[in-house]
């Protein structure tokens, strides 16, 4: 660890998970930081390949990432691991989560578009004002080995290491909230789990609609792998008639 | 639907590799992003 990132030819590919590029272990690219690269700086182009990538890890997985492969999706479930008070999913809660799909259209289509439009130059808006994986994963490690890089904090890296500070706080006392309320590769991927490859299904012929799949989904499902379903696997172990499991590839 | 998707994800992907997007995707990942670190 030298405060230096990884400049290896792997960094042409995004990863499935938010993982930050310039986390000093990152070997791939974040898909989300890849599509704002697209619709940031003097020159706006239209992003095939980032794109073309993120439908298809949705085609073949979903949310499964987020349950299974997400980094800061690993970090939430550790924090919630701790014992402590826990404040279980509401009427609130489901209603949060569709904050996650205005954060998306706002901070990585709409203002890096409108900055364009404005003065020339888009901003990566999602990158640089919310998500707490790069302020994790990134600065901190960072600006710890790299002195030169201190000199430049301000208002934003502020802001940023407050809502970073926020989401670890809460993620001690509620299940996953990154995921749940903010995260726009959550929302995008949530789009495909009805569609995709892996996941979970229910055989509604042994289905007997008790359900204690989603009374033990600590995500804000309403039922078997609906947008929200993370494919954890929980409600795989809840059902008393062993209705669901996960999709096999036949 | 399902077949449409696959279809649209093959031909942006197979487009982006033609015009060298990687490369792109590349060029801002290898370099700290300031951005992401709180500071650009």
């Amino acid at each position: 660890m030298q405060g230096r990132i990884w400049q290896g030819s792997s960094k042409q590919i995004c990863v499935p998970g938010l993982n930050c590029y310039s986390c000093p272990g990152a070997l791939g690219a974040c898909p989300i930081g890849s599509l704002q690269s697209f619709m940031s700086g003097a020159v706006l182009r239209f992003p095939f390949y980032v794109l073309g990538l993120l439908i298809l890890f949705g085609l073949i997985l979903g949310r499964l990432i987020c349950g299974w492969l997400c980094p800061f999706g690993l970090i939430q479930e550790l924090l919630y691991k701790i014992p402590t008070p826990k404040f279980s999913k509401n009427a609130f809660t489901l209603k949060l989560t569709y904050l996650k799909y205005i954060i998306g259209v706002l901070f990585v289509l709409i203002i890096p578009l409108a900055f364009f439009a404005w003065n020339g130059v888009g901003i990566p808006a999602f990158c640089k004002y919310i998500c707490p994986a790069g302020t994790l994963e990134a600065a901190i490690p960072l600006i710890a080995l790299n002195p030169s890089l201190r000199s430049g904090l301000g208002i934003i890296f502020g802001w940023k290491f407050l809502l970073m500070l926020f989401t670890i706080l809460i993620s001690i006392f509620v299940y996953r909230p990154f995921c749940r309320f903010l995260c726009p590769l959550g929302a995008w991927y949530g789009l495909y789990n009805k569609l995709a490859i892996f996941g979970i299904q229910v055989d509604k012929a042994k289905c007997i609609g008790c359900d204690a799949c989603v009374r033990n989904c600590k995500m804000d499902c309403q039922k078997v792998a609906d947008r929200e379903c993370i494919n954890c696997g929980e409600c795989i172990k809840a059902c008393p008639t062993k209705a669901i499991s996960f999709k096999q590839i036949k | 639907m399902k077949k449409f998707l696959w279809l649209i994800a093959i031909f942006l992907l197979a487009f982006g590799l033609y015009k060298q997007d990687y490369l792109s995707v590349l060029q801002k990942a290898a370099v700290i992003c300031l951005e992401c670190v709180g500071i650009g």
